[in-house]
C-alpha cells in the first residue's frame, strides 16, 4: 500500500513536504497505524514520532490519518485506509517540531489554565475526602480523558484563537472540577470561564465528539459549564 | 479570564445570551412579515403605510432593528477576531462594522417615523 507522510526536519528542509513511501504489510494483516509507522522507521531511521504504551493510554500518538485525528496505537489500517492509500499529518494547527511530532505548549497552557487540581479549602479530614457512589458517578465520562489533544486540535475555533479558547479537551477537564463533590472553588472557577472566548468561542462543530479516542463528549461538557455560568448569573 | 473590550456587553455569557434573544425576535419578526405578505396578495401602499404607522408595528420593527443590530455586531465581532489576525485591520474592521450599524438604525428610525 502507499503510505503518504508529512516530512519536516526544521534544521535540514527549508520547507515539509509530503514523502511516499510503498509499504507490504506482512501477512496482509490488519496492523495498526503504529505498526506501520515502525515499517516505516525501518525503512528511514530518520523517521519521527512519538509513541509510549502503544494501547491507548498516554495520548502520545496523536495523529491525522487521513484527515481525521486519533491514536495510531489502537487504529487499525481497515478503519482508515482508503484506496490502498493512507496519509499521515501531524495534529492540525500546532507548530510542528519534526515530521509528526508537534509542540504542546499552548494545548498544555489551556490545561493550565483551567487549574486541574481539588481545590478545597475545609479543614482535611483524619483520612480522606468521602465520595456518595452517585456523586462518584459524576465524573464518569470526564476523568478518562488522556490529554492527547485529538480534540483540541480538530476544533477550528481551537485554531484561530488556541491561545484565547480554553479548547474541548481544557474545557472537559473544566467540567471535570466543577462537577466534582469535593471541589469548593466553582464560582472562581466559573467567573474565569465567563468571558467571550475561554468557553463562548465553542460553536457546537462538535469535531471534538468526532475525534476523540477515548469516546468522550467535551460538547457535552460545555453545555453543562454554561447552564452552570446561566444558572449563576440569572 | 480572557479580557475583550470590544465585545458586544464584555461578558461571554451576556453576548451569548444576547444572540439567542435577538434571533428569536428577528424570527418572530420574520415570521410575522412572511405571514402578513401571503395573507395579503394584493397589497397595495396605502395598506402597507397603515400597517407601519400603527406605533404597536413602530415599536416591534425598531425592536427588530436594533435586535438585528445587536445580533450582527455580536457575529461579526466573532468573525474577526477568528479570522483577522492584525489587530489593526481587525479594529478597523470592527469600527465599520459599529459605523454601519448606527447608521441602520439612524436610517432605520427615521423611515419609520417620516411615514
Ligand atoms: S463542539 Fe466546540 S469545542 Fe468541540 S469542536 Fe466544536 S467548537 Fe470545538
Ligand atoms: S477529550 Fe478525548 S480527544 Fe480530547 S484530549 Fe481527552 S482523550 Fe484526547
Ligand atoms: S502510544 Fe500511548 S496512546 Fe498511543
Amino acid at each position: 500500500m502507499l503510505v503518504s507522510v508529512y516530512r519536516y526536519n526544521p534544521e535540514v528542509d527549508d520547507a515539509p513536504y509530503m514523502q511516499d513511501v510503498h509499504i507490504d504489510i506482512p501477512g496482509g494483516k490488519d496492523i495498526m497505524v503504529l505498526d506501520l509507522l515502525q515499517l516505516l522507521k525501518e525503512k528511514d531511521s530518520t523517521m519521527a514520532y512519538r509513541r509510549s504504551c502503544r494501547e491507548g493510554v498516554c495520548g502520545s500518538d496523536g495523529m491525522n490519518m487521513n484527515g481525521k485525528n486519533g491514536l495510531a496505537c489502537i487504529t487499525p489500517l481497515s478503519e482508515v485506509v482508503e484506496n490502498d492509500k493512507l496519509v499521515l499529518r501531524p495534529l492540525p494547527g500546532l507548530p510542528v517540531i519534526r515530521d509528526l511530532v508537534v509542540d504542546m505548549t499552548q494545548f498544555y497552557k489551556q490545561y493550565e489554565k483551567i487549574k486541574p487540581f481539588l481545590i478545597n479549602d475545609t479543614p482535611a479530614p483524619a483520612i480522606e475526602r468521602l465520595q456518595s457512589p452517585e456523586e462518584r458517578a459524576e465524573l464518569d465520562g470526564l476523568y478518562e480523558c488522556i490529554l492527547c489533544a485529538c480534540c483540541s486540535t480538530s476544533c477550528p475555533s481551537f485554531w484561530w484563537n488556541p491561545d484565547k479558547f480554553v479548547g474541548p479537551s481544557g474545557l472537559l477537564q473544566a467540567y471535570r472540577f466543577l462537577a466534582d463533590s469535593r471541589d469548593t472553588a466553582t464560582n472562581e472557577r466559573l467567573a474565569e470561564l465567563d468571558d467571550p472566548f475561554s468557553v463562548f468561542r465553542c460553536h457546537g462543530i462538535m469535531n471534538c465528539v468526532n475525534v476523540c479516542p477515548k469516546g468522550l463528549n467535551p460538547t457535552k461538557a460545555i453545555g453543562k459549564i454554561r447552564n452552570m455560568l446561566i444558572q449563576q448569573a440569572t | 479570564m480572557v479580557t475583550s473590550i470590544t465585545s458586544f456587553g464584555r461578558s461571554g455569557l451576556y453576548d451569548w445570551m444576547m444572540q439567542r434573544v435577538t434571533a428569536l425576535v428577528l424570527l418572530t419578526y420574520t415570521v410575522f412579515m412572511i405571514g402578513y405578505l401571503l395573507f395579503n396578495p394584493d397589497l397595495g401602499y396605502e395598506q402597507w403605510k397603515e400597517l407601519f404607522s400603527g406605533t404597536a408595528m413602530r415599536i416591534y420593527t425598531l425592536l427588530a432593528i436594533l435586535s438585528m443590530v445587536a445580533h450582527a455586531w455580536i457575529g461579526m465581532w466573532s468573525v474577526s477576531t477568528d479570522y483577522i489576525k492584525a489587530t489593526g485591520a481587525r479594529f478597523v474592521f470592527q469600527s465599520a462594522c459599529g459605523l454601519l450599524a448606527f447608521i441602520y438604525v439612524v436610517w432605520g428610525v427615521q423611515i419609520l417615523w417620516g411615514i
